[in-house]
């Protein structure tokens, strides 16, 4: 088979479906990845022109542009739509695009769930542009500090939509998150070990790791919140137990990671681009890996330095502050490892190198003024002012956007298959950069001088007009130069000229492919052996195209990529990616009517969609694996392997390792929580404790039991006695929450509530597998192709099980100690 | 950046510092990237830049300051003493109501008196939402939370009239939330607590 007629094979395969019928119902990383890169980007224009709006209203005191009710509408949608729709979706755009071609792989680990997340993504980022549009968008700044954005403060529907829009949105992020996990792990190149992996994949595995352990917080306070909003129940209300600082712990606890999970991808993306800059290797690899590890773990131990000036004790202010001066130590690392790889190579003044300087430049700034507020009583002066406003935005737009411009403009021949036309390019980069500066420098000594954020207007001879106006005129010309790079972006895309492959001469596999990119990425899976294989090898993108590499034979005619060890990326098995198909889009669709449901109190609505979101769930795992065992396959280069559906840990078990980390960090947040008001609420102990015999202990160790031994015994019966365990500890879950009758009561009541109905869902959610594999055995398919399934189940099982005795436990504890 | 008490003169000392440090440390990390870009190609130099400079340089640099901070947050802190004034600050949306422990009856109404050349521990609650209280030319800032008393130390050095803020975002009347605080000289710190109007 020649080259070309390989290609044509392949693209008959993988391509996704012609026209427009083709945008829903392509689950192909290269189509998602651009898609969540546009949406990303017009979600950025929206949120730049409610910027623009601000800097506006501030130019000069006293302004009458825009009235309070609708400022604060629009401070809160700024901050909102750049984190929430712009920063995090950019990443995952970026990751699902670039991390299989970076692998030596043909797609993300779950195709299907790529699609399903974006469109989550969009569904949600819809609700709020509605919301926007309507008037009616949240107003209780970015970090929804209740009471005032509960029922207290904020009687409107407006905080709904952030709590209910924003969960919504961050399925996605979990899903990326999971999805980019697993391939990290699995999808490789064969022979690519993980000290071999392109370090854009490191930070990209910290990052997703940190989505996981990072966003379920955030989830959970947005759904007791909302719970407290929509039905009484009162988290976040002192006077019946709750805690309104309950939430700034929760938010924080995913505020402060999240900047990480920002800042860490543009640190992958300059490790990647600038040795190529500076046409040499990165200095200090495993240095670097680890300190991207260290700073993804440090990142969870300062989350109280947002919490500075909330009266906790000065002991425990001085822990958070020395973890919060401590994280500038690996970003020291990285730093200083990027400016010795600048020295030991011969840097060249293309235009991502120019962005690169712009980022040191401004994030060194933004780092230094972070440690400034690391310090407390620094903190307690400037807290809540326009030095924290200045200081945020050098870190973000500083250690974010440009990295991301650099990025933009360094895989934008990638992206397009053309040669870059740099006209516009350094001239947004003048308007741009000094645009930044003459907005934000001058912002801080505002801050200094008593400038508070968030107030939609000041009066004159606070020596702060002069200030504003030059930051007011200054944000103008740094939007026009992003005005231009957009441009810039457009006329590359549509009038330039076609360009080489690998114009940088970098030594990533991304380069080993013909540009614009073919839908499946590689002819034949490469074997790599060093970190950088074009570079050592210049012949591979030929030997790829050859298809002399793994799985270079098309006879199969659908779509198969390898699956390799974790640690040595020896090839595992052949994983068979399902076709296009619109089931994401429906899916998310519905999920989207659960949320409406939710957000318009149509209470009506919210069965019936889970049921919907349920039979969706149904047909997309029903599709998987094959009935017929096939046995070894051929898999090139005289390798034989199984494929997925017959091994003993499929991606879905994998996939499944990771979601349950989310869930378990979502689970530890809840119990924090219920900690958290039981040991620090002023208004507790509740009138009473939830209390129970000891009879209770027989169905819950009788059904756990039953449970664990059941999913590990000869599938058929072993399925049966599951069930009727899961069914046992749903009973007394049921019983315990018979005996709190009224979440609205108290804290206490309520947080029962949210445990007991987490721990049934978990039973309805094992019982639902068991029941589903019960089913396909009795459908036929084999021992062979269900071993991995039933490992499946039975990790959903096992947790529905712990879950069930530590809520169990937390609720009688209180009762068994008075 | 005009402070007018103890409090606030420390943090603005603390802030030159901190302000000198960090300019010396960019004016460093510029003229090292200048280096590496202009200076003749280096050879592979692992361990200064990334153990010497990445490592040992911010771990000496983040221990002085860390320890400047605690001990100046150590000194802000209200300690019990001889001379302390307890006044109360209850925040609403949007007005401030304060009350004096040395005068139980009197209650003012977005004005908060004080003794100049006194510290005052100001005890801060919230009637409905989070709000902070903050004195910038006094103090540092500090939360009202529901359910909870949060002390802050505050004095001035001379008597005057001193401008105070609502500075947590707490609403449409955010913007006008604010409150002045006069400090009195003994004399008439002393007629303010027999119930003259000031």
């Amino acid at each position: 088979m020649t080259a070309l007629r390989r290609h044509r094979a392949l693209t008959r395969i993988w391509a996704s479906d012609p026209g427009w019928k083709g945008w829903f119902t392509t689950v192909n990383h290269t189509d998602l990845g651009r898609m969540f890169l546009a949406v990303a980007i017009f979600f950025f224009i929206v949120g730049g022109i409610l910027a623009m709006l601000i800097r506006a209203q501030l130019a000069s005191p006293r302004s009458a542009f825009i009235g309070p009710e609708h400022y604060n509408q629009i401070f809160t949608m700024h901050g909102t739509i750049m984190m929430f729709l712009f920063a995090i979706p950019l990443f995952e755009g970026l990751a699902v695009y670039l991390l299989p071609k970076m692998l030596g792989t043909r797609d993300l680990a779950f195709p299907r769930l790529t699609a399903y997340g974006f469109w989550c993504y969009v569904f949600g980022g819809s609700m709020m542009i509605f919301a926007l549009l309507a008037g009616i968008a949240p107003d209780s700044g970015w970090f929804m500090y209740p009471p005032l954005s509960s029922t207290i403060g904020a009687p409107g529907i407006n905080s709904d939509f952030w709590l209910i829009g924003i969960t919504f949105v961050e399925i996605s992020a979990i899903s990326a998150a999971v999805e980019i996990t697993v391939t990290i792990l699995r999808y490789r190149a064969a022979g690519m070990r993980l000290s071999k992996m392109p370090i854009f994949a490191w930070y990209a595995l910290v990052t997703a790791v940190m989505i996981l352990t990072g966003f379920p917080p955030l989830i959970l306070g947005s759904i007791l919140l909302e719970l407290e909003r929509a039905f009484g129940m009162p988290f976040f209300q002192v006077a019946d137990g709750g805690d309104a600082l309950l939430w700034q712990h929760l938010f924080w606890l995913f505020g402060h990671p999240e900047v990480y999970i920002i800042f860490l991808p543009a640190a992958g993306a300059i490790s990647t681009i600038l040795p190529v800059m500076a046409g040499t290797r990165l200095m200090g690899y495993g240095w670097i890996v680890a300190a991207a590890v260290s700073l993804g773990v440090l990142s969870f131990g300062l989350w109280v330095h947002h919490m500075f000036t909330t009266g906790i004790p000065h002991m425990g202010l001085a822990f958070f502050s020395a973890a919060s001066t401590l994280v500038a130590v690996p970003t020291a690392v990285q730093i200083f490892a990027w400016i010795g790889t600048l020295r030991q190579g011969r840097p060249r003044r293309h235009l991502p190198m120019l962005w690169l300087l712009a980022f040191f430049a401004t994030f060194v700034i933004g780092g230094l003024t972070g440690v400034m507020v690391a310090i407390v009583p620094f903190d307690w002066q400037v807290h809540d002012t326009y030095f924290i406003v200045a200081h945020l935005h050098y870190v973000l737009i500083g250690g974010f956007v440009f990295p991301m411009l650099a990025a933009l403009y360094y895989w934008m021949p990638h992206f397009a298959g053309r040669t870059t036309y740099f006209k516009l390019g350094p001239t947004a980069f003048w308007l741009i950069v000094p645009g930044f500066h003459g907005t934000f420098l001058l912002l801080h000594w505002a801050g200094l001088l008593g400038m508070r954020r968030r107030i939609d207007t000041y009066e004159a001879g606070q020596g702060w007009e002069l200030i504003n106006l030059i930051a007011s005129v200054s944000s103008f010309v740094m939007a026009i130069g992003l005005a231009l790079v957009l441009i810039d972006v457009v006329v590359n895309v549509t009038v330039a000229v076609r360009g080489a492959r690998d114009p940088w001469k970098a030594g990533t596999l991304e380069w080993a492919m013909p540009t614009p990119p073919p839908a499946y990425n590689f002819a034949s899976i490469p074997e790599v052996t060093s970190r950088e294989p074009l570079f050592d090898a210049p012949g591979l993108p030929v030997q790829i195209a050859r298809g002399e590499g793994y799985l270079g034979d098309c006879e199969r005619a659908r779509r198969e990529t390898l699956s390799v060890d974790v640690a040595t990326g020896e090839p595992r098995y052949i994983t068979v990616f399902p076709g296009n198909t619109a089931l994401p889009v429906l899916m998310a669709a519905v999920t989207g009517l659960f949320f409406l449901g939710m957000l318009t109190k149509a209470y009506w609505l919210i069965p019936l969609s889970a049921l919907g979101v349920i039979a969706c769930a149904l047909t997309w795992v029903w599709s998987l694996g094959t009935k017929e065992s096939e046995g070894l396959l051929p898999a090139g280069r005289g390798l034989s392997l199984r494929t997925a559906a017959e091994v003993r840990d499929p991606p879905g078990w994998w996939g499944s390792i990771f979601l349950l980390l989310a869930n378990g960090t979502f689970f530890g947040s809840l119990l924090f929580g219920y900690a958290f008001l039981w040991t620090i609420a002023p208004n507790w102990p509740p009138p009473a404790y939830v209390e129970a015999g000891p009879w209770i202990l027989l169905p819950l160790f009788g059904g756990a039991t039953l449970t664990l031994a059941g999913t590990r015994l000869k599938a058929p019966p072993g399925l049966a006695l599951a069930m009727a365990g899961l069914a046992a500890l749903g009973g007394a879950c049921a019983f315990l929450l018979s005996r709190a009758p009224d979440p609205t009561a108290h804290a206490y009541d309520a947080t029962l509530w949210v445990l007991m109905g987490y721990a049934l869902l978990h039973h309805l959610i094992a019982l639902f597998m068991m029941a589903l594999l019960a089913a396909r055995l009795l459908a036929g398919h084999p021992a062979a192709t269900t071993s991995g399934a039933i490992r499946i189940g039975r990790l959903w099982c096992d947790y529905a099980v712990a879950v069930t005795l530590v809520t169990a436990t937390a609720a009688m504890l209180p009762g068994m100690l008075t | 950046m005009h402070p007018a008490g103890p409090a606030a003169k420390v943090i603005a000392t603390l802030w030159w510092v901190l302000l000198g440090g960090a300019t010396a440390i960019f004016l460093f990390v510029a003229g090292l990237i200048a280096w590496a870009w202009y200076g003749p190609s280096g050879e592979r130099d692992e361990w200064g830049y990334v153990i010497g400079l990445g490592l040992v340089f911010p771990l000496i640099v983040l221990a002085a300051l860390l320890a400047y901070g605690l001990v100046v947050g150590e000194r802000l802190l209200p300690r019990p003493g001889p001379d302390v004034v307890r006044v109360q600050a209850e925040a609403r949306q949007w007005a401030w109501r304060f009350g004096y422990d040395d005068a139980p009856d009197r209650e003012t109404e977005n004005v908060l008196h004080i003794p100049a050349g006194r510290p005052v521990d100001v005890a801060i609650t919230t009637a409905d939402v989070i709000h902070a209280f903050w004195v910038p030319r006094l103090a540092g800032k500090l939360d009202a939370v529901p359910g909870r008393v949060n002390v802050l130390r505050i004095e001035a050095d001379r008597p005057g009239r001193y401008e105070g803020l609502g500075s947590e975002f707490n609403g449409p009347g955010y913007r006008d939330h604010r409150f002045s605080v006069i400090a009195h000289d003994a004399a008439s710190w002393d007629r303010f607590l027999q119930g003259d109007a000031p």
